[in-house]
């Protein structure tokens, strides 16, 4: 609240309520600056990982001096980052999505051999949404460098979840998103590594030094820093704690309920996300039912329109239409505690037996 | 025992109607939509003007107004994919076979009653409540649930319902078979349903304004299907060529309007004959038939007869069912229908639904 009533006035104006919402603005910036290990000039705010995923890749491609170019991304991104990549290839540019192994991890090797001469961008996620398998990026941002190309990884699963330090990472362009630090919707903001060349997506006044037009959202901006700021001193504590929850949810599901597969369970995941085929059960019925006994959990990424697609996260992995419909994504928040999976496994446990007494493909395997 | 009951909300006043009863009477109520078609597919019928329909966004947005204002829990179900196969393909193979289909019924037995009610019961629901004009009753002496007619014989719905099964009945409730439509809107605006008002549907859901002609050219040229060489004769009985058409689903048995023949008495279609492409039309008298086999019989409140019953016959949704007598064939699975009057336009792919006064009988498709 003391945000939303010091920040009032504009930030780039001259009276003195502007220069007191310009001053904490950028102190908001050092903090979200220090939390990924840059300079505060070097963060540009967004309205989100979407505006940050749009802006980092089509303004470094669109900025490229290279006359014929390629972008080499990954078939399990984001839609933020995928469609962007698709509207680029409306515009002639050519794009390889790379395959993850089947466990959802992608091979440093694998990006390796799809770069060209021409290949402007890389773009590889650093931790996956749906399964929460963690990305080799640093690896990748090693080949990146010695072969002198941009790259930009989409932080936005793993920022506050597990360490990072966009130098080590060796990336040049990285998206977070405010809500998934427990800030609000509406703020997010993309690192830009000094020196790199942004054309921007919207044209208005030289704000964010000229690289995102637009009166900034300095209460969102504050939110966000101070989530970065929290979310870095806490982060082994919390780190321990979901991956306590999440560990009790995927021993527990696994010893009790036969019949499931953790997708990616031999890759290294973040402690938060776990994701779970049950053969035999429609995602999304075991949604609404775990719903109605009170847990939130989703099958797949939501798309607005409302149809049901197998995700591309999992069919890119190899599973089946079927068995990626048969998958649901757990995410243990910051109070979850293991009573809460316990209740949680109880309820599975239940819904699974019964979906699948009712299923007309469910065959029980007998060992 | 307070069993979940889940409630298919279509955003109209009857199915709100329905949520609003049962919620009133203590009931554990959910409320599910069913999305059945994307309306924004076949642009030339797109009529984005239009409510009142099938899975339109306004439909969906009214339906979650009214559960949250219940305050039961509600879900958009995506049944796309099955729609199209049960109820889309066969409607459109049915026009092209020179039969006149009613997308209704087989929407009723192969999603409405069928995929729902797997659904619901996943989800955790005992049962599944509609609001249909229809009664279901469970007769102790022969051990079968028998469907009726509504109480507002202008409103009843029996005859779109004939396929149901024993165990799709068996977990069905009808709340609104009881009470006259006036009595429903009534009801409606006591409990306070924000549609009470709201116009009621018409015609075929998917099909924009009624024009099932311009919806199966649409749907070919979607798929990629050829229809220019569909055109053929229309002819009388005795072979002499009146004239030319454009296809054979642009015809109906019964239909007089739309022919583009001038001719001194009124002319009608009799019959379509697919194989040739022709379209056989004649006199008013040439419509009447006294007999015909109705196929895929479904007896509801008997078991399949082995003597000829008695019944009053309807073959189309507004016709008055006629005197008939029905001599059971193959067991029962079939049934010839010979009237006591003959009677105007049996169409073959309409359903024949045989009554005993209220009680529905079975009902099966004309031949």
């Amino acid at each position: 609240m003391a945000a939303l009533r010091d920040t009032a006035a504009n930030a780039s104006s001259v009276h003195q309520d502007g220069q007191r919402a310009r001053q904490r603005l950028e102190q908001a910036r050092s903090q979200v600056a220090r939390s990924l290990g840059c300079g505060p000039k070097e963060v540009v705010f967004t309205s989100g990982g979407t505006e940050a995923d749009n802006l980092a890749i089509l303004g470094a491609v669109r900025s490229s001096s290279k006359p014929a170019r390629h972008v080499v991304t990954t078939a399990i991104e984001h839609p933020a980052v995928l469609n962007a990549c698709r509207h680029l290839e409306r515009e002639s540019v050519e794009v390889t999505y790379v395959r993850p192994e089947r466990d959802g991890w992608v091979n440093p090797e694998a990006v390796r051999a799809a770069i060209r001469p021409e290949t402007a961008l890389v773009s590889v996620m650093h931790a996956n949404n749906e399964t929460g398998v963690v990305q080799p990026v640093a690896e990748i941002g090693r080949i990146t460098r010695e072969l002198g190309i941009l790259f930009h990884s989409d932080g936005v699963q793993a920022a506050g979840k597990i360490p990072v330090a966009v130098g080590d990472l060796g990336v040049d362009l990285y998206s977070i998103s405010g809500h998934k630090l427990n800030a609000p919707k509406g703020i997010g903001a993309l690192y830009v590594r000094k020196g790199v060349a942004m054309q921007p997506l919207q044209f208005g006044g030289r704000h964010e030094g000229g690289r995102r037009a637009g009166t900034e959202n300095v209460p969102g901006a504050i939110a966000l820093g101070a989530a970065a700021e929290l979310a870095e001193t806490h982060l082994d504590e919390r780190a321990e704690q979901m991956s306590r929850v999440r560990y009790r949810i995927e021993r527990r599901v696994a010893g009790e309920i036969p019949q499931i597969m953790v997708n990616g369970w031999t890759a290294p995941r973040l402690p938060n996300t776990v994701n779970i085929a049950f053969d035999g059960i429609e995602g999304e019925a075991l949604v609404i039912a775990l719903d109605l006994r009170g847990f939130a959990v989703s099958s797949g990424s939501a798309c607005s329109s409302g149809a049901v697609e197998p995700s591309h996260v999992l069919t890119a992995m190899g599973l089946t239409a079927e068995r990626a419909k048969a998958s649901l994504r757990f995410s243990v928040g910051l109070g979850n505690t293991i009573e809460q999976a316990d209740a949680l496994v109880d309820a599975i446990a239940a819904s699974c037996l019964h979906l699948r007494r009712l299923s007309p493909v469910y065959v029980e395997v007998v060992a | 025992m307070n069993e979940l009951i889940a409630v298919a909300m279509s955003g109209g006043v009857d199915s709100s109607t329905v949520a609003g009863m049962l919620r009133r009477d203590g009931h554990a109520v959910v409320g599910l939509t069913m999305q059945l078609w994307n309306q924004r597919r076949l642009p030339e019928v797109s009529n984005e003007g239009a409510t009142g329909r099938c899975c339109s966004l306004d439909d969906v947005y009214d339906a979650r107004h009214v559960a949250e204002s219940l305050g039961i829990p509600y879900y958009v179900i995506n049944f796309e994919k099955q729609f199209e196969a049960n109820v889309v393909k066969p409607f459109v193979e049915d026009y092209l076979a020179g039969r006149t289909p009613i997308p209704c019924t087989l929407c009723n037995n192969f999603v409405k009653f069928e995929e729902f009610i797997d659904m619901a019961r996943g989800v955790g629901a005992a049962k599944v409540a509609t609001g249909h004009y229809a009664r279901v009753r469970f007769d102790e002496a022969s051990g079968r649930y028998q469907l009726l007619r509504a109480v507002d014989a202008t409103k009843d719905q029996t005859y779109f319902l004939c396929g149901l099964t024993q165990k799709q009945l068996a977990h069905t409730l009808f709340p609104l078979g009881e009470f006259p439509k006036a009595r429903v809107r009534e009801m409606a605006r006591e409990l306070g349903i924000q549609v009470a008002d709201k116009k009621d549907s018409q015609e075929i859901c998917f099909v924009p304004n009624g024009d099932y002609a311009a919806f199966i050219d649409a749907y070919f040229k979607e798929q990629g299907v050829e229809t220019g060489a569909r055109r053929g004769e229309i002819v009388t009985s005795d072979g002499e060529v009146l004239g030319e058409h454009s296809g054979v689903h642009h015809f109906t048995v019964g239909q007089r309007k739309g022919l583009g023949i001038a001719a001194k008495e009124p002319l009608y279609v009799i019959s379509t004959e697919p194989m040739t492409q022709r379209v056989i039309v004649g006199g008013t008298d040439d419509l009447l038939r006294a007999e015909f086999v109705a196929r895929e019989m479904n007896w509801i409140s008997i078991a399949a007869p082995t003597e000829p019953v008695r019944a009053q016959v309807r073959i189309r949704n507004r016709h008055s069912p006629a005197g008939a007598t029905v001599f059971p064939l193959d067991g029962g699975a079939r049934a010839r229908v010979r009237f006591d009057e003959p009677q105007r336009a049996v169409t073959p792919g309409q359903s024949a639904v045989f009554y005993e006064g209220d009680l529905v009988l079975g009902g099966g498709w004309i031949e």
